[in-house]
């Protein structure tokens, strides 16, 4: 089938099979490969994105579902210039990763968590990225991450 | 991994699904926010060749109150019921539980009404409707029927839906008894709860006991008979069949069910 969606801002149209997922047609058909398949089974969030703002899981959407939507992936969060966006410039300087497979995920997760809660608790946080596994257990550093994101207040 | 091929179709309106239902009979499903279906999908323990994507129907999103009770479309995602206030003010359980649903991510996507046609013994919001007595509402060919919750769920992954008969909403009352709880025990975040309890006032649903959502009539009795919560609780695992797996076996899951029945009144009650 057809399918047309706008991806960080840009126009997506192909012929693609029924059953493609959203990941896949990120990935294969956009070009776009920041976003993971991890565990393909809507557990590890490696693959999250934003469909029409709202963190989803790419591997448990089909490409279909999104038609006519707006997908935003890690890539097209930054301004521009290149200027990093406020979650990742806090990864960054928090050091909010370590083998960074799972680092997409978990920014794609933050900017949806911050849009909906913008000043978290670190609980909230908690439970607000419970859906994104790090493999490397860095989560203390991803935690301070998102409390520095928020603390900024420039989300 | 990727599903088995299928044939994509987008409803526009309940009628139109109605009808790509009738037209593709057995080998047709629908496909709501798909965070169930896909998955089983996946794994070829679904393999239907047509998909119906109801998704889009906005008409079956919503949380509104009518005669006596609220009622809830089909296609209302969790995240939408767990931010409602007339649900957070009116039925506190349905959105709270909501709210523990898999994850973020998954809210976004997962319907209320997907979950309860999806029928996982291991479900949260199952039991949920169970204890608050909903009544579900179906569509099909020859027109709308109501089912009360108690008569819905026939077993693993089965309901008494027929094929091409569509969940539209579900109804429920305002709770006779206020305090409620809803108890949940996973080994991590996001899995399906080993076992779960729902409570609303003196009454009381287990999830993952059997193989549907499970009324504990027992403990019901004995509170109507003026047994302590903690007494009652002991009657949990009374008329349950629980399955055994990776997780727990018959006994542990047995043991579960009268802790989290006993912290879910003593948390009811304190909140009543």
């Amino acid at each position: 089938m057809k399918v047309s969606m706008t991806v960080n801002g840009a126009a997506v149209d192909a012929e693609v099979p029924d059953r493609t997922l959203l990941v896949h047609f990120l990935r294969d058909v956009a070009g776009l490969t920041a976003t993971n398949v991890g565990c393909d089974t809507t557990s590890c969030g490696a693959c999250t994105v934003l469909l029409d703002g709202q963190s989803v899981k790419s591997c448990t959407v089909l490409a279909a579902q999104a038609d006519g939507h707006q997908v935003t992936t890690v890539e097209g969060l930054a301004n521009g210039d290149g200027e990093m966006h406020p979650v990742q410039r806090a990864f960054h300087a928090e050091h909010g990763l370590q083998c960074g497979f799972c680092t997409p995920g978990m920014v794609m997760a933050t900017v949806s968590l911050l849009a909906e809660n913008p000043r978290p608790t670190e609980e909230e946080v908690r439970t607000g990225l419970e859906g994104n596994l790090c493999r490397c257990t860095g989560y203390h550093n991803i935690v301070r991450a998102v409390l520095a994101a928020a603390e900024g207040g420039d989300i | 991994m990727i599903p088995a091929p299928f044939t994509y179709q987008r409803a526009g309106s309940v009628d139109e699904a109605l009808s790509l239902a009738a037209e593709g009979g057995d080998d047709a499903k629908f496909l709501a926010g798909g965070h169930s279906l896909l998955p089983l999908m996946k794994l070829r323990l679904a393999v239907p060749e047509v998909l119906i994507d109801i998704g889009r129907l906005s008409e079956l999103s919503y949380v509104r109150e009518e005669n006596g009770h609220i009622a809830v479309g089909a296609l209302t995602t969790h995240h939408d019921v767990a931010n409602s206030g007339l649900l957070g003010s009116e039925l506190p359980l349905l959105a709270h539980a909501a709210g523990q649903v898999g994850d973020p991510q998954i809210r976004h996507r997962g319907t209320l009404g997907g979950s309860l046609v999806h029928s996982d013994p291991a479900g949260d919001l199952p039991a949920v409707i169970l204890v608050l007595d909903a009544t579900l509402v179906a569509r099909g060919p020859s027109g709308s029927r109501e089912i009360p919750a108690g008569e819905f769920f026939e077993g693993l992954f089965e309901t008494v839906l027929e094929p091409g008969e569509l969940l539209t909403e579900i109804r429920i009352p305002r709770p006779a008894q206020a305090g409620w709880s809803f108890q949940k025990f996973t080994k991590r975040a996001i899995d399906w709860a080993i076992v779960g309890a729902a409570v609303q006032g003196d009454q009381v649903a287990l999830v993952h006991m059997g193989s549907t959502p499970l009324r504990a009539s027992a403990v019901e009795q004995a509170l109507a008979g003026g047994a302590a919560p903690a007494d009652a609780a002991a009657h949990a695992a009374e008329g349950t069949s629980p399955p055994e797996d990776i997780n727990a076996d018959r006994e542990y899951r047995e043991h579960l069910a009268r802790v989290l029945v006993a912290r879910g009144l003593t948390e009811a009650r304190s909140r009543a």
